[in-house]
């Protein structure tokens, strides 16, 4: 007896500009069956999802639901083909209640008072603890998550897409959560689980589908399967041996001693106890899953958020309390993540966006005043040097495309002589020929003398340039390995392998 | 269809041709309304806009440009760093009566004691009056995170409770029968903001405005200070990362707004008002938050916009007395002008696009 199947994609593509985000995916999910989608981050498993919900038009290929032709032509659509999906990123209103937040979701949303009745009861029959009149302002990430997960089951869903559910939880929360979801499948539901969590993927999902440069690359069973070979097959098997040979490195440069910082923003994650030396000459590659400290670890280093005294250290003097502008002076340069809005000003020209970190090495600043032919000198200069399509340091930094921008911001920092840079996903959306120009940059600050720490997702990336790897997990960094003849099953462990065991510092 | 779709980037061009269109849009449309209540909209219109410049009377009405122009662009140009930044100073007005009472309490102080020394050192109070009740919201915010516009709103009613407390008590003219009032400043030589030149109504607060117009210039221009202003209005966080400590930004816009409403209070109370009295403000405050969003929050534009809301202040009272139009036609003109800024603004940034829009 063969059932058709819940859901199956058959040679989904979806191409943009300069990139294939979906080549040729096909995957089919049972009813009640929970399936993961693994891959790295850009190996297309959002565009992926974002098709079957509805969000995006494949360019072609087909998709079936219980053996009918499904093509969502908005998230209406799907949702009432029974796809539910939970975002990573929340769309609820603080001031609002849960039950007010719930209807302003629904199509038809019934009587608030009925609706409550109707939240209360999936919360309870789900194990889903979560008030109705409750304010989400309020609520914990965990609880925001309950209130879009009881949306999608008040709509009854046939197959329920999670996209990275446990980034934003609690380790008790996350117990919670699975708990749920083995619980929908049990009753017939399918789930769609996004995560880089290869152990969580293990203990939760009963197949699962590996994607890597929009290409379907293999499919497992994770029970079945170790996180080595799981990562293997995500990162691709032969990891490049780097380009680099281990040289004698300078001076340290850069000293963290135990830093610990709490994170401004409410979904940021604290550092805890980060210890590291960066020496001249040398490249740190600091991978780990998003949202594990990376930005903070950044600003902590940038001077935008300042830390305790005693814990960051440059050259042997404590920097800790030191402003952004004071780090640069000494030395001391970052490129963000974000470009558009924290690395540069998105309406502003190039030349005030150089203007923006290079005031104080490149002297575009005497007493205060400003010198803009000076900064539109050095505006051309970045132009230039780093093949920035632009018709010229006039336009505004959003009229770039966001990898002529990358260029811009990395060679920014790049010209200004740094001795110890950091930056946090380098090459980010940026093509092939254009990431590997700015790899060889930063390659040739190190070759000159300066510490150079790579915050990347990009493990190819981090391998090939780096002289050391460590990991992010939890605010934590891991011991600092040579990169040369690390295993994957190695870098996997370090990005959070393990990370179960660390329950108790939560 | 018709859709709004984003420039690329900002176009620079409709950004100054914006205020222009909003002019004639108010012009149409104010004739319109003038119409409507029965009266000649172009003889209406040429009331407001040309009779105070070269009507019959225009020697008279000239200097009251400058008088009534003068306190709206010292004012809108201290607003108008605030607001480059997101800061939003809304209790100007109250700021203003502040440096007024401050202004005028120091230079009562010596009457009748006669010295050069004291208008300058009135000058200093009326600016540290403002400042004063500016720092008020500003330490809130930046101390426990309230909300300026709030706070400094609320201020404005503090400070006319004030206002009427010193005019009825501590500040009351003694020779003055029991009325209401200060001693008036006017007929007190050192303490007398006066025509720097008889008749055309040049004093030292129209002096004060021209130097605030080309000190914010070289300030937004030129400056550390000014670039970090106008990266924190683009870009808050690109602000931080770039070294822009947020809690001085907000002290220093907040306190430059204050001072500078305070000095306008000063000029005002010394020279054309003269006395402190319970209705001494009349809402320049507020009218300079229009005149900073006319004049684009640019210096030159400002000084342009104060000038052409003077206009319209002294047209509109013309226009009163001459046609019998009501006080709330003029009001509503007015409003007019802000609205049809607001709405040509929108394409700076957008632009018209006619035909369907393509499913993404």
């Amino acid at each position: 007896m063969n059932n058709p199947p819940l859901l199956a994609l058959s040679g989904l593509t979806k191409a943009y500009p300069g990139v294939v985000a979906n080549d040729d995916v096909s995957l089919t999910i049972a009813p009640g069956e929970v399936h993961a989608l693994l891959g790295e981050n850009g190996a297309g498993k959002s565009t992926l999802v974002k098709m079957i919900y509805g969000l995006v038009k494949p360019d072609s290929g087909t998709m079936q639901m219980h053996g009918t032709p499904f093509h969502p032509n908005e998230p209406r659509a799907a949702r009432a083909a029974g796809v539910g999906m939970v975002f990573q990123h929340f769309s609820l209103f603080d001031a609002l209640s849960v039950a007010e937040n719930i209807a302003l979701g629904m199509e038809d949303a019934p009587k608030l008072g009925t609706l409550s009745k109707q939240i209360r009861d999936v919360s309870e029959a789900y194990g889903l603890p979560l008030s109705p009149d409750r304010i989400v302002g309020d609520l914990s990430a965990g609880e925001r998550q309950r209130v879009e997960i009881i949306r999608c089951l008040l709509q009854d869903p046939k197959l329920l897409i999670m996209d990275e559910p446990t980034s934003v939880l609690t380790p008790q929360e996350v117990e919670i959560l699975f708990k749920t979801l083995r619980k929908l499948s049990a009753e017939g539901t399918a789930i769609l689980y996004i995560s880089h969590k290869l152990e969580e993927i293990r203990s939760l999902c009963d197949s699962a589908t590996i994607l890597r440069l929009g290409k379907v690359v293999g499919h497992c069973t994770p029970s079945e399967t170790s996180a080595r070979d799981m990562a293997e097959m995500m990162v691709g098997s032969i990891l490049k041996t780097p380009l680099r040979t281990g040289k004698t490195p300078g001076d340290v440069l850069l000293d963290l001693r135990g830093l610990n910082a709490k994170s401004p923003s409410a979904f940021g994650m604290p550092l805890r106890d980060i210890s590291v030396q960066v020496r001249a000459g040398e490249v740190l590659g600091i991978g780990g899953v998003a949202g594990n400290g990376q930005d903070e670890l950044l600003a902590a280093l940038s001077g935008e958020n300042l830390s305790q005294p005693g814990m960051v250290f440059f050259k042997g003097y404590d920097i800790g309390q030191l402003s952004p502008i004071a780090r640069r002076g000494l030395g001391i340069l970052a490129a963000p993540e974000e470009r558009l809005g924290h690395a540069a000003a998105p309406d502003m020209t190039l030349t005030e966006n150089a203007m923006l970190t290079g005031a104080v090495r490149e002297k575009l600043e005497r007493r205060g005043m400003l010198n803009w032919p000076a900064a539109t000198r050095f505006a051309e200069r970045i132009i230039k040097e780093f093949d920035v399509r632009t018709p010229g340091p006039g336009n505004a930094a959003r009229s770039l495309s966001g990898g002529n921008l990358q260029k811009f911001v990395i060679g920014r920092e790049v010209l200004q002589r740094p001795e110890v840079l950091v930056v946090n996903q380098p090459t980010w959306g940026v093509d092939a020929s254009a990431a590997a120009s700015i790899r060889q940059a930063l390659l040739d600050l190190a070759e000159n003398g300066a510490a150079v720490i790579v915050i990347s997702q990009d493990l190819d990336e981090l391998m090939e340039i780096s002289d050391r790897f460590a990991a992010l997990n939890e605010g934590r960094l891991s011991e600092p390995r040579p990169a040369q003849g690390l295993t994957v099953d190695e870098i996997g462990l370090m990005m959070g392998g393990a990370h179960g065991m660390e329950v108790a510092h939560v | 269809m018709i859709r709004l779709e984003k420039r690329p980037q900002a176009s620079q061009a409709f950004s100054w041709a914006a205020p222009v269109l909003a002019v004639l849009a108010t012009m149409f449309f104010g004739g319109l309304l003038f119409a409507a209540l029965g009266k000649d909209p172009l003889a209406s219109i040429t009331t407001i806009f040309w009779q105070p410049l070269f009507g019959d009377f225009a020697f008279y009405y000239r200097p009251q440009l400058l008088i009534k122009g003068a306190p709206l662009v010292l004012i809108a140009i201290g607003l108008s760093l605030g607001f480059k930044a997101g800061i939003w100073n809304i209790g100007a007005e109250g700021q203003y009566i502040m440096g007024a009472i401050f202004g005028a309490a120091a230079g009562l102080a010596f009457y009748p004691t006669e010295s050069v020394l004291i208008f300058p050192f009135m000058i200093l109070a009326g600016a540290l009056g403002g400042w004063i009740w500016a720092m008020i919201p500003a330490i809130l915010k930046v101390k426990f995170g309230t909300n300026e516009i709030l706070v400094s709103l609320m201020l404005v009613y503090v400070a006319e409770q004030f206002l009427a407390s010193m005019a009825l008590g501590l500040l009351k003219n003694p020779e003055g029968f029991g009325f209401p009032g200060s001693r008036n400043l006017q007929q007190y030589g050192s303490a007398h903001n006066a025509e720097l030149i008889a008749g055309s109504g040049m004093h030292w607060g129209v002096v004060a405005a021209l130097i605030a117009v080309i000190f914010a210039y070289v300030l937004l221009a030129r400056h550390r200070l000014g670039f970090a202003i106008r990266v924190t209005g683009e870009a808050p966080r690109a602000a931080k990362f770039s070294g822009v400590n947020p809690t001085r930004l907000v002290l220093f816009c907040m306190g430059m707004s204050g001072l500078l409403a305070g000095l306008a209070g000063m000029f005002e109370v010394a020279g054309p008002a003269g006395q402190v009295t319970i209705d001494f403000n009349v809402g320049y405050g507020f009218t300079a938050i229009i005149v900073a969003f006319l004049g684009r929050l640019h210096p030159f534009g400002i000084l342009l916009a104060g000038g052409l809301m003077a206009l319209t202040y002294i047209g509109g009272d013309i226009a009163q007395s001459q046609l019998g139009l009501p006080a709330a036609a003029i009001q509503v003109f007015q409003g007019m002008l802000l609205f049809f800024l607001l709405a040509f603004d929108l394409f700076t940034n957008y632009r018209l696009r006619m035909g369907r829009a393509e499913v993404a």
